[in-house]
């Protein structure tokens, strides 16, 4: 029986206890996003404020977006210094799962839990609008079992979210297999026209080279429901669950 | 004894500043031509209790590399006086 397909009436929440904890900072604007997306598979999801020093036993811990601390000094640079990020440094540290959307991608690269950093748009504009991803890693578990021939279309919203790390890094990120998602045109080709930001390579998303932390600029937990027009984020949030889960 | 640090935040050489590069086109709109290599960065000034002035730098020094710089993008640089 596959327990984890997209359908998730089928899904046995005692067999597989699974708690998701979503970060709200000063400034998290979807964090309710979030929840909601999370809580449509069924799952238990709290919010875990970042004056708090305790995870609440979430197996999943995830960064939303937003505009945390202002975005003052840097994107997520005074964010990643909020108490409870001791523990969520801790879990990752454990292996314990983590994922980071926007302002969440942007505070995991503040606290070196993924490598590189996002740099202004070099449009020096605010993006918002739908954008193609391609997935790239086969080792990592959020990406391994989506299709790798498919364009998926997941919305953006930033103003940070150049992706950059230098020579070294990038070819370390390269022969680990650490990419998670290149920025693609309809097509799944990753060509300059279709970097929204400027990214490196078209890169819109990475994880850490024990592939327990993820973070990516799109936000799939906003394209995760029918009445919204576009489930594409469900499928991508979906492997999450199954890393989680494994 | 107080200690006045200011401070310099600059991208570093190979990060394209996209700023500054908007900066430059308008400055070449007013006619400032001979312009170029136009770089932004941040300036930050603070007061330090320190005993002395190696000690107040050093203290300065961790606070740029823990949290007021990040050192994949930037590069600083630090002035000392007392206050």
């Amino acid at each position: 029986m596959t327990l984890y397909t997209y359908d998730f009436s089928t899904y046995d929440y005692y067999l597989c206890p699974m708690k998701v904890g979503v970060v709200v900072f000063p400034g998290s604007n979807c964090d309710q996003d979030a929840v909601d997306a999370f809580e449509s598979f069924d799952l238990s999801v709290v919010k875990l404020w970042h004056k708090d020093h305790d995870l609440q036993g979430c197996d999943l811990v995830v960064l939303p977006g937003g505009f945390s601390y202002g975005d003052y000094l840097r994107t997520g640079a005074v964010a990643r210094f909020s108490p409870i990020m001791t523990e969520v440094i801790a879990h990752a540290n454990r292996g314990g799962y983590l994922m980071g959307i926007c302002n969440g991608f942007q505070i995991l690269a503040e606290a070196q839990l993924v490598p590189g950093v996002l740099l202004r748009n070099t449009s020096q504009q605010y993006v918002c609008k739908n954008i193609y991803l391609k997935p790239q890693s086969t080792s990592a578990l959020l990406t391994a079992g989506l299709d790798h021939d498919r364009a998926y279309k997941i919305p953006i919203a930033h103003g940070d979210g150049c992706y950059f790390a230098n020579n070294e890094a990038l070819a370390r990120l390269n022969d680990n297999d650490q990419v998670l998602f290149r920025y693609c045109d309809e097509a799944g080709n990753s060509t300059d026209a279709a970097n929204p930001n400027g990214s490196l390579d078209n890169i819109a998303g990475v994880c850490n080279d024990r592939r327990n932390v993820f973070g990516m600029m799109p936000h799939p937990e906003r394209a995760a429901d029918a009445a919204l027009g576009n489930t594409d984020g469900r499928y991508i949030l979906e492997q999450l669950l199954t890393a989680v889960l494994a | 004894m107080t200690y006045l640090a200011e401070i310099d935040i600059m991208p570093q050489k190979e990060i394209l500043d996209p700023q500054g590069k908007a900066v430059k086109l308008g400055l070449h709109n007013l006619n400032m031509d001979s312009i170029d290599n136009v770089r932004i960065g941040k300036h930050i000034r603070l007061e330090v209790d320190a005993a002395s002035e190696d000690e107040a730098r050093a203290t300065v020094d961790a606070a740029c590399r823990q949290l007021l710089a990040n050192l994949i993008m930037e590069e600083y640089s630090i002035t000392m006086k007392t206050a």
